[in-house]
């Protein structure tokens, strides 16, 4: 490797990881916590089977995941002008990416509610509890606790999908290579390091599904304690 | 106290309960014995409206239920005076078993937190627990899960407590644990309504026996009576099969 090379790849390590800090993580980390309460109401809705609103979140469910992710941002970015709705780059991205990864964790937050027992649920009305409750404080952090490996992936492949923001003109950290690759023309070199640090931070990302299974774990310890 | 009348429970063309009553007085610990598939967990669950019967009527405290037509406010309020306790324990698994004794206090009850906690604590020293207050049910044993789940019961004071089989999920060598906590309560008066295998319990604890066999009641009487004097030829096949030592004498 010519010094040259090493030297525009040092160069240009800041350049790309600045717009990753600036919106690849940002995007990533909002449309997630927004996916996870659009997928917890959706869940519920399924779960408890309220009517009408099930047919909504099945529908919704239905269109989201049988579409392409880069077409819900072309119709959302470069369609919804077309009816005078205009929405910056940004929160155009936050606003698809949280309603795609929503339907997707509605599914798995959904299985994992139906995975905890029924005698749960029943030994919460015996001791007095409703249906409010119970779901709050025993069926909701077992389900979780249920949901996190799966949660976690949809949080590393979202991470991942922030690259197709560039097609909306989000400056993240595609885009950022592309601008250099287009100056420099170190094509191999450039979206190989710009794939090093999305390995970077979904390394980070995945030490911190580890840390918040192991904390949600909890109750789960095999084996007994001083017994 | 508690008196059902007539209750009927069918699931799809089976009918499992066929019209039974059932009468408890303050104080009386029921036995109900028959063979699986006689319908008598069902008429637990049915009286808890764990499951919903299709026909009878429910008498408890002097207020009277129809099993079909009550409101969910109203089995709410009826199951804030009972309490059960499952064949396998469904100790809430996210809470420690002080937790899963205080949570109906605390929560459902709105009592404030230290109340709970200490009738939690007491609770949990009746069935021989007190030292195992911050264990999740995990990390317990059967026998111990299922004494968290029989202090979960009395510590929300209820009028009486419903056992499904109690012991039944429960190693050989755990059963007398728990037995003995329920003797215990039989004898400081706790009204107590037992689906239960256990025919020693059932004798020697017991006030009166319920046999039921295909979705009725076959026999009902005092304990003495059913053990010593059964009148039902069933009862007293029953009685055979289980062993020698409860074999009606010829």
């Amino acid at each position: 490797m010519s010094e040259e090379l090493i030297a525009l790849l040092a160069d240009s390590f800041w350049k790309i990881l600045k717009p990753g800090l600036l919106a690849t993580i940002p995007l990533t980390l909002i449309a997630f916590s927004f996916a996870l309460v659009i997928a917890t109401v959706a869940a519920l809705i399924q779960f408890a089977n309220i009517k009408v609103l099930k047919q909504l979140v099945r529908f919704y469910i239905w269109v989201i995941r049988g579409t392409p992710l880069l077409v819900q941002l072309y119709v959302v970015f470069y369609g919804l002008p077309n009816l005078g709705i205009l929405i910056d780059p940004f929160p155009a991205a936050i606003l698809v990416f949280s309603i795609n990864e929503g339907a997707y964790a509605a599914e798995t937050v959904r299985a994992a509610l139906e995975a905890v027992p029924s005698g749960q649920m029943e030994a919460g009305y015996c001791v007095g509890m409703s249906y409010l409750q119970i779901m709050r404080r025993i069926v909701l952090p077992q389900a979780m606790r249920t949901a996190v490996p799966s949660l976690g992936n949809g949080l590393i492949s979202m991470l991942k999908d922030t690259s197709l923001a560039s097609n909306i003109t989000v400056l993240e950290m595609l885009m950022a290579t592309q601008r250099i690759v287009a100056r420099t023309y170190e094509a191999l070199a450039l979206y190989i390091e710009v794939g090093v640090i999305y390995l970077m931070f979904s390394t980070i990302f995945t030490m911190l599904q580890r840390a918040v299974e192991k904390r949600l774990n909890g109750y789960e310890r095999k084996g007994r304690a001083n017994a | 106290m508690l008196k059902v009348k007539g209750i009927h429970k069918a699931f799809g063309t089976l009918e499992v309960l066929k019209n039974v009553d059932l009468d408890v007085e303050k104080g009386d610990v029921v036995a109900i014995l028959g063979p699986s598939g006689s319908g008598k967990t069902t008429l637990l669950r049915c009286i808890n409206f764990l499951e919903r019967a299709d026909g009878g009527t429910l008498e408890f405290d002097g207020e009277n239920f129809s099993f079909q037509h009550i409101s969910k406010k109203e089995i709410a309020r009826l199951r804030k005076k009972t309490a059960f306790v499952f064949q396998n324990y469904n100790l809430f698994l996210n809470k420690t078993a002080l937790q899963n004794v205080t949570e109906g206090l605390t929560v459902a009850r709105h009592m404030p937190k230290e109340q709970a906690q200490d009738i939690g604590k007491r609770a949990l020293e009746k069935v021989g627990l007190a030292d195992r207050c911050d264990y999740y049910p995990s990390q317990l044993s059967g026998g111990q899960q299922q004494r968290v789940a029989i202090a979960r019961a009395l510590a929300t004071d209820p009028e009486i407590i419903f056992f499904d089989e109690p012991t039944s999920a429960l190693d050989p060598e755990l059963i007398g644990e728990v037995l003995a906590v329920m003797r215990r309560l039989a004898s400081e008066g706790m009204t107590m309504l037992v689906v239960t295998h256990e025919m020693n319990f059932a004798r020697d604890v017991s006030s009166r026996v319920i046999f039921m066999e295909g979705g009725v009641i076959v026999e009902a009487g005092t304990s003495k009576e059913f053990f010593g004097n059964p009148k039902e030829e069933r009862t007293k096949n029953f009685l055979r099969t289980i062993g020698e030592r409860f074999a009606p004498e010829e």
